[in-house]
């Protein structure tokens, strides 16, 4: 059997309801890189990752994780394979404290210090909160929040869904360190993102996305000087909107 | 309901006037009747409270987390009654013991098996049908009221449509005088066993990684999953947990009317639909405050205007709701 890259659409088709949304998404996410999946609003981005995650079932297509195929598989148990899903809507559950939202995301409930430390060291304010409810914190650190749920174990897949949407240049900083110390560790990590000033510093390879098909595959570094094809691929010239 | 609200509720800790709202309305009866009469009336109204407590529980469990409406809900109380009527049949000497220790046995029996007979029956129920109608109310009503029709027809088949007598057990008879009113004694073991099986939800809730799960799940399903728990599984037992208390408050319902019908679950289901409504859909905390005040009010006003029983516990519902519309305690959603 061909070794497959780490996380490998083929073809996928998903259907929302009536709505037909992914027309034959390809998409691979190498072992150890940052892929970002760029698009316009409304391209597939999040319906894709819904589609990998099982939260929307592919109607035809085929999905392999580690060379395994997952896209019959329940929600649950693709999570267990080690993938964590950073959703849009940061999916923070607002009644429990932050502590209680990190205890779901930790196996059995149980914290590994050393991954602890790390979370505090990239996200001071949730040690300060930790017994706080969530729903008070801010947009801002509930995003941090929902990252840190991702990162509280070793995961060998993170997906997260437009993390810097309507935050403070401040906030994304620290989420860009973040993310760069993550993928100085070689975690993989497949990124939608709208801000392009933050896809060029974590990116390592890039996917786009228009009306539910990826049209364009090729390396961030080359996309990020290649304004002509920005323009083309993304409809605005995003270099000039950091 | 505006973020602003939540965090005004939230942050004090105690949502005060939500809480206050039954200290105030059982003041409130005190000037319109002789203390021992309102003593006997509020234990009896947080005796009856207790009961609905325990057909609510299950109902709201069920739907703040797997957003399932039941309208079967009453047929598992009824069954629960009935198996009330056997276990005390069988046990016709231990029954008409005045020791305390053979009645609360008895009691303890019938509970036991009435846990059994309707978690299995609530675990066939949600295999057969509620699994294959998820995320749709208007099939669930339709569905779960069909199964309503079957199981009562299966109650008739089984026990028969005449009613059925069931004794309590005979230490549990009689009453005490507290304070210059009469108590009944089983008011007293209802409003106990509604605290223990209250603690003990919110024990398992606020205390157990299976209540973070569960608290977590009522907000946000999908995310639940996404983290790796099997929901559907935790979807199963939540039923069987509802259904196997919705018996409980059977066992408790038709021991205390003395008679049982297979309607005496259904007809419960007004007040329990009430409950459900004036605590908040699916908040368990909401119910057991609701059911107390459904009590209260229905014996308040059945001694002060009869013809106005099940009509006060509607015009407090309507009140509640125009204060506060998703109800004392609403869940919230994401
Ligand atoms: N629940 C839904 N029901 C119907 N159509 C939907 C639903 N969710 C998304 N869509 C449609 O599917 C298409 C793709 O949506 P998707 O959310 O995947 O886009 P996106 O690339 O993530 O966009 P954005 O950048 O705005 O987040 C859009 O046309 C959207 O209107
Ligand atoms: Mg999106």
């Amino acid at each position: 059997m061909a070794d497959r890259d780490l996380l490998q659409l083929d073809r996928v088709v998903t259907h929302i309801g009536a709505y037909h949304i992914l027309h034959g998404v390809d998409l691979s996410v190498r072992r150890g890189r940052v892929t970002m999946l760029l698009g316009r609003n409304g391209a597939g981005k999040t319906t894709t990752l819904r589609s990998i995650m099982g939260l929307w079932k592919p109607r035809a297509g085929a999905i392999h994780f580690d060379n395994a195929r997952i896209d019959a598989l329940d929600t649950p148990d693709i999570a267990r394979l080690g993938i964590a899903y950073v959703p849009e809507t940061m999916g923070i559950f607002s009644q429990l404290t932050v502590q209680e939202n990190m205890k779901l995301a930790a196996t059995g409930g149980r914290f590994d210090p050393a991954r602890l430390d790390d979370v505090f060291r990239f996200f001071p304010i949730l040690k300060t909160k930790w017994n706080d409810r969530a729903g008070l914190m801010s947009g801002g650190q509930k995003q941090m929040l929902a990252v840190a749920r991702a990162i509280v174990e070793e995961r060998r897949l993170m997906i997260i869904d437009e993390p810097t949407k309507g935050l403070a240049p401040a906030v994304i900083d620290q989420l860009i360190a973040c993310l760069l110390e993550l993928k100085a560790r070689d975690t993989t990590i497949l990124l939608v993102e709208q801000n392009f000033h933050m896809a060029r510093s974590v990116g390592d390879d890039v996917a786009v996305m228009d009306n539910g098909v990826v049209v364009h595959n090729g390396l961030m570094a080359d996309l990020a000087a290649d304004e002509a094809l920005q323009t083309r691929l993304l409809g605005l010239n995003l270099g000039s909107h950091q | 309901m505006s973020a602003g609200r939540i965090a005004s509720t939230r942050l004090s800790g105690i949502d005060w006037p939500a809480n206050l709202l039954l200290p105030i309305l059982a003041l409130a009866a005190l000037p319109f009747m002789s203390f021992s009469t309102w003593l006997t009336l509020t234990v009896a109204g947080a005796a009856m409270g207790m009961m609905l407590f325990l057909m609510a529980s299950g109902l709201t469990l069920i739907f703040g987390l797997m957003d399932v409406i039941t309208f079967a809900h009453g047929a598992f109380i009824s069954l629960g009654a009935y198996v009330a009527t056997e276990v005390v049949g069988a046990l016709p000497g231990m029954a008409a013991s005045h020791s305390w220790v053979a009645s609360l046995a008895v009691l303890a029996a019938a509970l036991t098996a009435a846990i059994l007979v309707t978690g299995v029956a609530g675990l066939i129920f949600e295999i057969v049908i509620i699994r294959r109608v998820y995320g749709s109310h208007l099939r669930q009503i339709l569905i779960t009221v069909g199964g309503l029709i079957v199981m009562q027809e299966l109650l008739v088949t089984v026990w028969g449509a005449n009613p059925i007598p069931v004794q309590k057990p005979a230490a549990l008879q009689g009453s005490v005088e507290i304070a210059g009113a009469a108590i009944e004694i089983y008011r007293l073991v209802a409003v106990g066993l509604g605290l223990a099986v209250y603690a003990g939800l919110w024990l398992l809730l606020s205390r157990t990684r299976l209540g973070l799960t569960v608290r977590a799940g009522v907000e946000n399903l999908e995310m639940v999953e996404a983290l790796g728990f099997r929901v559907k599984r935790l979807f199963v037992g939540v039923f069987v947990a509802g259904t196997a208390l919705a018996g409980v408050g059977g066992v408790m319902w038709g021991v205390y009317q003395g008679l049982v019908t297979p309607a005496i679950g259904p007809e419960m289901m007004i007040l329990v639909f009430i409950i459900l409504i004036m605590g908040g859909m699916g908040s368990v905390g909401g119910a057991f405050v609701a059911a107390i005040l459904v009590g209260l009010i229905t014996n308040y006003s059945g001694f002060l205007v009869p013809k106005l029983a099940l009509g006060s516990n509607i015009l407090l519902m309507v009140a509640v709701l125009l204060w506060r519309p998703r109800g004392l305690f609403p869940l919230v959603k994401s």
